[in-house]
């Protein structure tokens, strides 16, 4: 494993009950992934790529193998020690956004920071930066339900980078969004990326965000079906 | 603290759910403060009125007697001791003899009870100062609910029949001196009270009483065998028990009230985990272990409570501040029913009770919240995210 390996899944499989019997999500992955990576899990719907998140987000327990985040195997996880890891480690985007409909916008980016208890001055300053890296400092105040689309996925990303976290989990960001919305999105979260070397992992089968991505792991019926290597739109 | 500012901000973002809760609840708050302090007022002042007016600071009784069995007031009399005959002297007791009489006014006919006292005695409220008037008929003051029943007013004569201790039946005329207003019904409905010296020469039973009326500030009281002694507690244990069961029967508007607020508050939480599926998920996904939000949605539905007694105390405090100021009139005819109870009621909110009665609706809403939120517990988080019932 490398140094700056950040996430290494082995043999990691996945089944669900579904009426007498079981039905299995991920079959035998074994993936590793590098700090600062900007990577796409694609594939259809129902290959397992949100389930493949949801491990590595700690929301989900593996059936066999294991994922091991940030140097925390997630099967031995409890569940204080995996909401520990998301508190400070992991950030998470929803595909319907799924910010607190009662809070503004600020109190949505600001919500991560209450729960690490950090102190007020701090806590402002930090939210009004990550408002400013998603062009949202005007709409502080707004509620998610005075915004569009791609305004609340933009506060979305800011209360996922607020906290600073290593990962970036992205359940198909971009799957509620137009066109220009979602490119605006993706290079905030490029931006992101690059400026604060945070890995960004991407469920998703958006040719948009596929455009962007440093790294494809394809899925198909639960299993690796390819993982490339991008670089200036080569695969390699 | 996290939590508290968590389901403060939850609280106020749902608006018109959270203050109808709220509502409900410090209508509940109100009126069971109310209602008790209604009834503690009663209390007070039944037992200040009847100390007052009929038990002073406790009672020497004849052992025969019985205030509920006129059959034995011929044998429950007795003369008093030297030593209970000084405590008199120096107005530390006060003698009253009972029997039973007839009365005649306006040619109609009603039986009564004699009760003699000195007219000198400064122990009970009743103002028998009166009785020392002198004339050719026996002078009486009655109650107004007597004067009311027997249609006599001040200065009327009538005859009053009776039979003395030799069975021997006498007659006389009385003449009511003075008629006052009590809300002590014992000394009043059915009763004339006359000059003791005279009702003992009435009855031939010299310096005799049936009991004895001690003074509240006696300091030592007096030992004696021959009567039995009735303290204040035992002598108003009537009026507590009646107060008492009116307390029961109330706890049963305090359950409905509070099931109402309870049931609100309820329905909310239950609605707000379905409905909240995903806020539940992304809570946990943004790092709140499933306890966490357990508690924050238990401690959402108990801050209704926290609400409702701010809500209460705002409309609540000056309602009942008033009330107690210038209390609450009973309606004409209550104090006929035998029972003290004065004309206009000064409820009575004590500390304890304003704080029990919060203690009890915030612990009932907290275990009203956290029973549908242990559900929270048993959520599938991926699931949530989704909003998906489960």
């Amino acid at each position: 494993m490398h140094n700056s390996t950040i996430i290494n899944i082995t043999n990691l499989v996945k089944r669900f009950p579904i009426g007498g019997g079981q039905f299995t999500a991920l079959d035998d992955i074994n993936l590793t992934f590098e700090k600062g990576e900007f990577t796409g899990v694609i594939g259809p719907s129902g290959s397992g790529k949100t389930t493949l998140l949801n491990i590595i987000g700690s929301l989900d327990t593996p059936s066999e193998g294991d994922a091991i985040v940030l140097g925390q195997s997630i099967a031995q996880l409890s569940q204080k020690q995996a909401a520990n890891l998301r508190n400070h480690n992991l950030g998470f985007i929803f595909q319907t956004y799924n910010l607190l409909p009662v809070y503004s916008t600020f109190e949505n980016v600001e919500y991560p920071l209450l729960l690490l208890k950090m102190p007020v001055n701090e806590r402002k300053k930090a939210v009004m930066e990550a408002l400013d890296w998603v062009g949202l400092t005007d709409k502080t105040n707004s509620k998610p339900a005075q915004l569009s689309g791609g305004e609340c996925q933009r506060v979305a990303i800011a209360r996922a980078m607020v906290k600073h976290p290593k990962i970036v989990l992205a359940d198909e960001p971009t799957a509620n969004l137009d066109a220009e919305n979602s490119h605006h999105i993706l290079q905030t979260m490029e931006n992101l990326n690059q400026e604060l070397q945070t890995t960004f992992i991407f469920s998703t089968h958006d040719d948009k965000v596929i455009k962007y991505l440093r790294r494809q792991i394809k899925l198909d019926d639960g299993k690796v079906a390819s993982d490339n290597l991008i670089e200036e739109g080569v695969v390699q | 603290m996290i939590t508290f500012r968590l389901a403060w901000r939850n609280l106020i973002g749902a608006g018109l759910r959270t203050w109808l809760n709220a509502i409900v609840l410090s209508f509940a708050f109100v009126v069971i403060i109310w209602h008790r302090g209604f009834l503690d007022g009663w209390q007070e002042e039944a037992r200040v009125d009847t100390i007052a007016w009929e038990i002073g600071g406790g009672q020497f009784w004849h052992p025969n007697y019985d205030p509920f069995d006129p059959f034995t007031l011929e044998d429950s009399h007795r003369a008093l001791s030297d030593e209970l005959l000084n405590y008199v002297a120096e107005g530390k007791i006060t003698p009253v003899l009972i029997s039973q009489a007839t009365i005649y006014p306006n040619g109609r006919m009603q039986s009564v009870v004699l009760k003699g006292i000195p007219a000198e005695q400064q122990i009970l409220n009743l103002p028998t100062n009166y009785l020392s008037e002198t004339g050719t008929h026996i002078p009486v003051i009655i109650g107004t609910r007597m004067a009311s029943s027997a249609k006599v007013k001040k200065g009327d004569v009538f005859s009053i029949r009776w039979r003395d201790a030799n069975g021997t039946f006498d007659a006389a005329n009385a003449k009511i001196v003075s008629i006052f207003k009590t809300n002590v019904g014992a000394v009043d409905q059915g009763q004339l009270w006359l000059p003791l010296s005279q009702l003992q020469n009435m009855m031939r039973l010299p310096d005799e009483a049936s009991l004895l009326v001690v003074s509240p500030e006696i300091g030592e009281q007096p030992q004696s065998n021959e009567w039995q002694f009735q303290s204040v507690d035992e002598l108003l244990k009537e009026i507590d028990t009646i107060i008492k069961q009116k307390k029961v029967g109330g706890s049963i508007l305090y359950i409905i009230l509070l099931a109402m607020a309870m049931l609100a508050i309820f329905d909310t939480q239950v609605l707000s985990i379905f409905r909240r599926q995903k806020e539940i998920g992304t809570h946990i996904a943004l790092g709140m272990t499933r306890g966490q939000v357990v508690r924050l949605f238990t401690v959402e539905g108990a801050m209704h409570g926290i609400f409702a007694a701010a809500l209460a105390a705002a409309y609540g405090i000056p309602l009942l501040t008033l009330q107690a100021k210038h209390g609450f009139a009973m309606p004409a005819g209550t104090d006929d029913y035998g029972i003290t109870i004065a004309e206009r009621i000064f409820p009575a909110y004590s500390f304890g009770l304003v704080l029990g009665t919060t203690a009890v609706v915030l612990i009932t809403a907290t275990i009203v919240s956290f029973i549908p939120a242990r559900k929270i517990a048993k959520l599938q988080p991926t699931e949530a995210l989704k909003g998906k019932i489960q």
